[in-house]
């Protein structure tokens, strides 16, 4: 394995892609320019459903879909820079997100031709919004014991159970679903399918859940009979698995790791270059988190490559994440430090703690989201050969 | 390309620098045999251009992998910084004398004399490459018998100082205010070396190592180790990796914020997986009869050589503190992207 992980090299992004950034940082300085720090730095949980059309209009949705289902047929990389300038600038794409990175690529993959004819454009264009219906109660980490059932009848399926933390479902018109379609939790991996379920159909209840900070992201959704037709199943029946497992790695790949407080970074930044602000701890801090930000955004950029080119790096992209997440999280934890360990009457924009506070608060989630860190190191630990 | 170089040294350093020859010298052994054997190979040669000698006209990114080599085998002698200093010497027009060659900085005393406290690698070297502090852009060439020696705190390192005729007579060139960042780099890549010896030994032993029944590596919380060790060594590599990046022949210049990078991120890496291979292997790896230690004190003595990562990381604040980057994103970019040949 530690051959495989050291074929990781310095990747460049190929001059075309490197290309969309002066639009989209031009685009977004004009979008975003009176929008304050704290709203900004909300960035992934950011829903704004005209800001991603507008994106849509742009080509900047979908860009890595074919053309000929309204996708921009460009490379991972395109999507890279786009997504990397999304984030550094603390732009909502909360709406967009999950249907941009990880159902679109999906429905491309496993969906039929009529599957793909319609949901494809939609989401190309920010119409249509999904969410990832994989959790439930009692099957988080242990996504093989879903209990989440579709009883297939004449003409579809016959929807019941709970899914919960599903972000944004209440402002999403559909969830891939992973369900057990046959057997029982304790079959794990056998008998899981996923579906995708039009969220406004009868017997389907969505109850918003207000997180730690007062902000509602994530939802409870209940289906009580929900009647599916049968082009509902995306995929081959009892493959969920194996369409779950790719599926987790376009989530766990790319720059949507690193930069999660990278919003309160460069607003700490905009301090530390003051002369009130500067001390040489706060330079010395600052170079910390960038010497351990780079080599990542290097290592996260040749994930990048391997997806590219049609690979699977689930490992890498397991490395990447649990690191990325810890820099993430030391990001707050050490400006907190910072700016709270100064003397006494410092003045210190209230914008910029506001900030603090929010990512402070929302830091534990950044290595929960996604799979938690232990599932992580456990994947990881599998692609030593220790498991 | 690289690999057939890289193939051809692992063999003859599989030959001539196993751990008991490493040992030995460490010992206070002579270094004379493995110096001739490295110098017969023409490896040290690797940097130069093919015009010259026999020169293999590597740039520094295609050599990566033979310095990565020189910390996996700890080996103890200066063969990366002898390949970079030829170079530099050959770039400045100076005779290239035989021998190994360490680099080093220090102060001029009131006497005239230049002394240089800790040089890496100084007691095992024939000369070293020093930079005269004061005179930034002095680069002196220097014979180690010529000075008076002290131990250092590494038994191959040592304080050098040589009287002022000593210098008076030496060949110098101008341009020695990058020969830090050289050192940066070169340890970055040594250490990522390093890093990835022990965490092999480390999973090896895991996967070895008997208790309750069965192999430890079968534990849980001994996987989730070893897992946070890979995370470790990888990132240091691709961080040494970028250092190397930067500046090829025939200038060979370092870029500043990739150094500080490469150094700083394999600094910050020495300490966490010399820690956790330790706490795996329990008390066998405190022995000095088991190799681990040979490797861990490595990752210690070369995080602190040249700079440890607190150094380094005001070095890469102040450049985005008071550099031209808009964003901290571009200044991540500018240490990332290849740089356009
Ligand atoms: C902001 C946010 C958004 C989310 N959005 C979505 C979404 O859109 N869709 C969706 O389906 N889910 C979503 N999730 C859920 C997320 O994927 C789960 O929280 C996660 O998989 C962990 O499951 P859990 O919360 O049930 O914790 P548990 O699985 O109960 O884990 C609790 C603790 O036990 C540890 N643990 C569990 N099993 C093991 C093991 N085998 N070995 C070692 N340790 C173990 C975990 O690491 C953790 O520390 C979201 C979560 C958050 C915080």
């Amino acid at each position: 394995m530690s051959g495989a992980l050291s074929s990781l090299s310095m990747t460049a992004i190929p001059p075309e892609d490197e290309a969309l950034r002066a639009p989209v940082r031009a685009f977004l300085a004009e979008a975003l320019k009176d929008v304050p720090a704290p709203v900004r730095a909300r960035s992934w949980s950011g829903y704004d459903g005209a800001f991603s059309r507008a994106l849509g209009a742009r080509g900047w949705l979908g860009i890595t879909l074919p053309t000929e289902y309204g996708g921009g047929g460009r490379s991972a990389f395109a999507r890279y820079v786009l997504v990397e300038e999304f984030l550094n600038a603390g732009a909502p794409v909360g709406s967009h997100w999950i249907a941009d990175r990880q159902s679109g690529p999906l429905i491309l993959k496993y969906g039929t031709e009529a599957q793909k004819r319609f949901h494809l454009p939609r989401i190309c264009r920010g119409e249509s919004f999904f969410c990832i219906g994989m959790s439930e109660p009692n099957a988080g980490s242990d996504l093989a014991s879903v209990r989440t059932r579709a009883v297939k009848g004449a003409d579809g399926w016959t929807l019941n159970g709970q899914k919960i933390w599903t972000t944004n479902a209440h402002h999403c018109q559909y969830m891939i679903a992973l369900v057990r379609t046959s057997g029982e939790p304790e079959d794990r991996h056998k008998g899981l399918s996923q579906l995708i379920v039009d969220l406004s159909l009868p017997g389907v209840t969505v109850r918003p859940i207000e997180d730690l900070s007062g902000d509602s992201h994530f939802c409870e959704v209940f289906f009580d009979n929900v009647q599916l037709p049968a082009d509902a199943l995306i995929g081959a029946e009892g493959h969920g698995w194996e369409q779950v497992t790719a599926e987790l790695a376009f989530e766990r790949s790319g720059p949507e790791r690193l930069f999660s407080s990278i919003v309160l970074f460069d607003e700490w930044l905009a301090f530390v270059r003051t002369e009130a602000g500067r001390t040489p701890s706060a330079v010395r801090l600052a170079g910390r988190i960038m010497g351990q930000l780079a080599p990542l955004r290097a290592m996260s950029l040749a994930v990048t490559r391997k997806v590219a080119e049609g690979g699977s790096p689930v490992v890498e992209a397991a490395l990447v994440k649990d690191l990325g997440t810890g820099v993430e999280q030391l990001i707050p934890a050490a400006i907190a430090d910072d700016l709270y360990g100064r003397a006494e009457g410092t003045p210190v924009p209230l914008e910029l703690l506001l900030t603090l506070e929010y990512v402070t608060q929302v830091a534990p989630s950044f290595s929960l989201r996604g799979g938690t860190r232990d599932i992580l190191r456990g994947m990881i630990a599998r692609g030593l050969g220790l498991r | 390309m690289e690999d057939i170089y890289a193939d051809a040294l692992r063999g003859l350093l599989e030959d001539c620098c196993t751990l008991r020859h490493v040992r030995e010298i460490e010992a206070g052994g002579p270094a004379g045999a493995l110096w001739e054997a490295i110098e017969g190979s023409g490896f040290a040669n690797a940097l130069l251009p093919e015009s010259v000698d026999d020169g293999a006209g590597l740039t520094l990114a295609d050599a990566f992998a033979l310095l990565e080599l020189c910390g996996r085998f700890a080996v103890p002698v200066p063969l990366a910084e002898t390949m970079t200093a030829r170079a530099l010497l050959a770039q400045a027009g100076v005779r290239r004398p035989g021998g190994s060659i360490a680099l080093a900085a220090g102060p001029l005393d009131a006497d005239g004399a230049l002394h240089c406290e800790r040089v890496v690698f100084g007691r095992v070297a024939d000369w070293v490459l020093a930079q005269v502090e004061g005179a930034p852009s002095r680069c002196l060439l220097l014979p180690v018998d010529a000075a008076e020696a002290t131990p250092a705190v590494a038994p191959l390192d040592a304080g050098l100082r040589w009287p002022a005729d000593a210098l008076a007579a030496a060949p110098s060139f101008e341009g020695g205010e990058a020969l830090r960042l050289h050192q940066a780099r070169l340890l970055a890549a040594q250490l990522a070396g390093a890093l990835s010896a022990v965490f092999e030994r480390t999973l090896q032993y895991a996967n070895e190592r008997q208790q309750f029944g069965r192999a430890i590596g079968k534990f849980q919380a001994i996987q989730h180790q070893l897992s946070v060790m890979a995370e470790h060594v990888f990132a240091a590599r691709m961080a040494a990796q970028m250092g190397c990046t930067a500046g090829d022949a025939p200038t060979l210049a370092p870029d500043a914020l990739r150094a500080a990078v490469a150094k700083a991120r394999t600094s910050e890496a020495a300490l966490e997986v010399a820690a956790l291979s330790h706490s795996i292997h329990g008390a066998i790896g405190f022995t000095a009869e088991f190799d681990l230690q040979v490797y861990t004190r490595r990752l210690h003595a070369w995080r602190q050589a040249a700079g440890a990562e607190s150094h380094w990381h005001d070095l890469i604040g102040t450049l985005l503190v008071d550099g031209r980057f808009e964003r901290s994103l571009d200044l991540l970019r500018a240490a990332t992207d290849p740089v356009a040949a």
